[in-house]
């Protein structure tokens, strides 16, 4: 296999590029389908948010382009993850570690559980240097050092050799974070990076991706379930329902003026100062069980746009144009109801 | 309880709950056999406010800044370590175990974590007649699972449902059971710890809607701790921020999210994203640098100031009040207190 330098990477394949991906669960229920028909890119430079509720499809899509989804249970069905062209689920497994932690790389929400609480930080960081560079173990915990400093660690040289508990969760995930681009990946995956951590930390460690992402052109693939977050910091986003993509759009295009129903139910439903007291908009009912999945398209029970065809048939993810994508029959009155 | 039809509080009304300088200090203790006392963590130290009917207090804070410590006294789980708590006037740490129990019908609380807090292995009837146990003169046995269906009823679950177990209902559903307990003996205040932090966003709205509703209804009173700024907003008439085990500034909504004036408040209300990308790029923001100190071990001075980037020498030895200074309308425990600065946060 080769693979193409960052340099002369060919600009019309794109960088990341997920393709149809299904993926399922077999139970003893039934099949579970976690994620059914996904598919999304992302570039250099670009920051690309997953968007989504819990049990959505987010993490598993996320596992499968870094192959380290148990399987089993998991069966993957269908699709591709293709990395500069190259489907990554057809390589074998020695093929696959050199792109994992190399070209992609991922940080978890839970940075404690993540991370080895017998070894130092320091140990970990330039474990990642031995491993993969054959570094000796002087020169990989200097580089360590140096990964701790650039991910804004006070005091590292005297932290390194620290161990996990000894640090908060902003620093923790700091610590994650450094591990994560240790090896100047293209693509870094942020898995609900911040969901545990206080508003102020998370606001310092959205910085810390923003400044690393600018200072490398790595490709940012960010999962969320926070609007707000998405607003701030994505130049995209897809957002996930019962396993879909339901909504794919640029971030000023998709918060201006929605595709989905249920992209516009969740952004109805942040409070605004005029409805202070009253009620807040609220999308009744609640998400489908995945192993008893509605016909046609999964969000009818809970739209307000739904027609008889919504029964019958699972809406497509249609090119809708200006590079936006809608899993809806009635995309045009969805967008037209934002105009009013 | 009281059918007010409105929300907020009656501003002649006296206060149904009255907190002066309340105190939990956990010991930290060492040894096996001779347990000796090294310091105590400073959880919650020396808070104080007044809750009318029908009003609602925000309280935000980051984690570990007293937020649940404070719940629990309030509820009656924890014991102050000095302080007080008045409910209709009568302070519930002065009373004896009977008077005690009796007043604490009158403050209930709605917890996170809908999952949790429900016994898995009792039905939803059985978990909203658990009270009535409790406080057996409240209602004959006959009338609970009646008052029980009437229950699931107000909280918009079906009655028929009432012989489930917590498996057989969703997050949100769940949130509702809690709450249909908590409501069981009538209170006149509901102490709500993150009632919506672990549900999904498009079934948030929907229990604060119910909670709002519940408040016109029976003009309850609430203390709601979250930490969804927009969500506390939405809500409260009243906010309180919290750090290291303090309020270090009070106000009402506007006064907080407007003009605060306290630096951690502007701090934290610039550190929530926007709910939308519309200017972004000159959107100004206070990044804190380090970690919240150990409570402890807290600052001397102001507990802020080694974050603060306009701590002074003062900070350092003089403890600010949460008192109102001059150029601003609400109380703010910083020597330094002034007006907005020009920073984004959730409008
Ligand atoms: N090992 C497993 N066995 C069976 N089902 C699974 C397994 N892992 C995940 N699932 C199911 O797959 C679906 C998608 O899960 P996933 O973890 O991707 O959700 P998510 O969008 O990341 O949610 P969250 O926001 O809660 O992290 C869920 O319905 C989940 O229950
Ligand atoms: N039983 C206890 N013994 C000792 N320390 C405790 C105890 N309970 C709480 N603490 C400490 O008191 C402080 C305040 O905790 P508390 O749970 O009230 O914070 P919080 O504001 O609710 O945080 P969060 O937002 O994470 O829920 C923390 O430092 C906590 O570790
Ligand atoms: S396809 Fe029909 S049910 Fe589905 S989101 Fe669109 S209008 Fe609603
Ligand atoms: S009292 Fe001093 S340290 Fe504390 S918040 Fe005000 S300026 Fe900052
Ligand atoms: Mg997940
Ligand atoms: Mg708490």
């Amino acid at each position: 296999m080769t693979l193409q330098n960052r340099d002369s990477g060919d600009s019309s394949v794109p960088l990341l590029e997920v393709e149809d991906l299904q993926v399922e669960f077999h139970t003893r229920a039934g099949v579970l389908k976690a994620v059914d028909g996904v598919s999304f890119s992302v570039d250099h430079r670009e920051t690309l948010a997953v968007l989504g509720e819990s049990g959505s499809g987010k993490s598993v899509t996320a596992q499968t382009i870094m192959g380290i989804l148990d399987m089993p249970p998991a069966v993957i069905a269908g699709g591709a993850v293709r990395y500069r062209g190259t489907d990554l689920l057809g390589l074998s497994p020695p093929e696959r570690r050199a792109i994992r932690g190399q070209k992609i790389s991922m940080i978890f929400q839970d940075a404690l559980s993540a991370l080895n609480p017998v070894f130092s930080v320091g140990w970990q960081i330039a474990e990642m240097f031995r491993v993969h560079r054959g570094m000796s173990r002087r020169e990989a915990k200097k580089r360590a050092i140096e990964l701790m400093e650039r991910v804004h660690i006070p005091a590292a040289a005297k932290r390194v050799d620290d161990f996990p508990h000894q640090f908060s969760g902003g620093m923790r995930q700091r610590i994650m974070i450094a591990m994560a681009i240790a090896l100047d990946p293209e693509v870094l995956i942020a898995d609900e990076p911040t969901t545990a951590l206080d508003v102020t930390v998370q606001a310092q460690i959205m910085e810390l991706l923003a400044e690393l992402q600018e200072e490398s052109g790595m490709g940012l693939i960010l999962i969320t379930h926070d609007l707000g977050v998405v607003a701030d910091i994505a130049d995209r986003t897809a957002v996930m329902y019962a396993g879909r993509v339901m909504e794919q759009a640029g971030v000023f295009d998709a918060y201006a003026a929605p595709a989905h129903p249920y992209t516009k139910g969740l952004l109805e439903s942040i409070p605004r100062l005029d409805q202070k007291g009253g009620d807040l908009f609220s999308i009744p009912g609640t998400p489908p069980d995945l192993l008893h999945r509605p016909s046609g398209c999964a969000f009818r029970p809970r739209c307000r746009f739904r027609t008889d065809e919504c029964l019958t048939e699972d809406p497509p993810l249609h090119d809708i144009g200006g590079g936006r994508g809608s899993a809806c029959h009635h995309y045009q009155e969805v967008l037209d109801d934002a105009e009013r | 309880m009281t059918q007010s039809g409105e929300r907020g509080p009656a501003p002649s009304a006296e206060p149904v709950l009255e907190v002066r300088d309340l105190v939990k200090h956990y010991p930290i203790t060492r040894g096996i056999l001779f347990q000796r006392s090294y310091g105590a963590v400073q959880a919650v130290d020396g808070v104080s406010f007044d809750l009318r009917p029908g009003e609602t207090l925000g309280v935000v804070g980051e984690s570990g800044s007293g937020k649940s410590t404070l719940a629990k006294m309030l509820i009656g789980l924890e014991g102050p370590t000095s302080g007080s708590i008045k409910v209709h006037g009568k302070d519930i740490t002065e009373l004896d175990r009977r008077g005690a129990k009796r007043m604490r019908r009158d403050i209930q609380m709605i917890f996170q974590d809908p999952y949790t807090s429900l016994n898995p292995r009792m039905t939803v009837g059985d978990i909203i007649c658990e009270p009535f146990e409790i406080h057996g003169d409240v209602l004959p046995s006959s009338e609970r699972r009646g008052r029980a269906q009437e229950l699931l009823e107000v909280v918009g679950l079906n009655p028929e449902h009432i012989n489930r177990y917590p498996h057989q209902f969703s997050g949100g559903q769940r949130q509702r059971i809690g709450i249909a307990r908590a409501l069981a003996l009538r209170p006149s205040i509901l102490v709500c710890d993150e009632p919506v932090s672990a549900l999904d966003v498009s079934i948030q709205a929907q229990v604060i809607n119910l909670l709002i509703k519940l408040q016109k209804e029976f003009g309850l009173a609430y203390v709601f701790i979250a930490h969804d700024l927009s969500v506390v907003r939405h809500i409260s008439d009243r906010v309180s921020v919290m750090y290291l085990g303090r309020f270090v500034e009070s106000g009402t909504d506007t006064e907080i999210y407007d003009h605060a004036s306290h630096p951690y408040s502007q701090a934290l209300l610039s550190a929530v994203p926007n709910p939308t990308p519309v200017g972004r790029e000159s959107r100004q923001r206070i990044l804190l640098s380090g970690d919240v100190p150990s409570p402890a071990d807290p600052p001397s001075g102001c507990r802020f100031r080694t974050r603060c980037w306009k701590a002074e020498e003062i900070c350092s030895t003089d403890d600010p009040e949460l008192t109102v200074r001059p150029g601003s309308d609400h109380p703010s425990a910083c020597h330094f207190a002034e007006g907005p600065l020009e920073v984004g946060g959730p409008r």
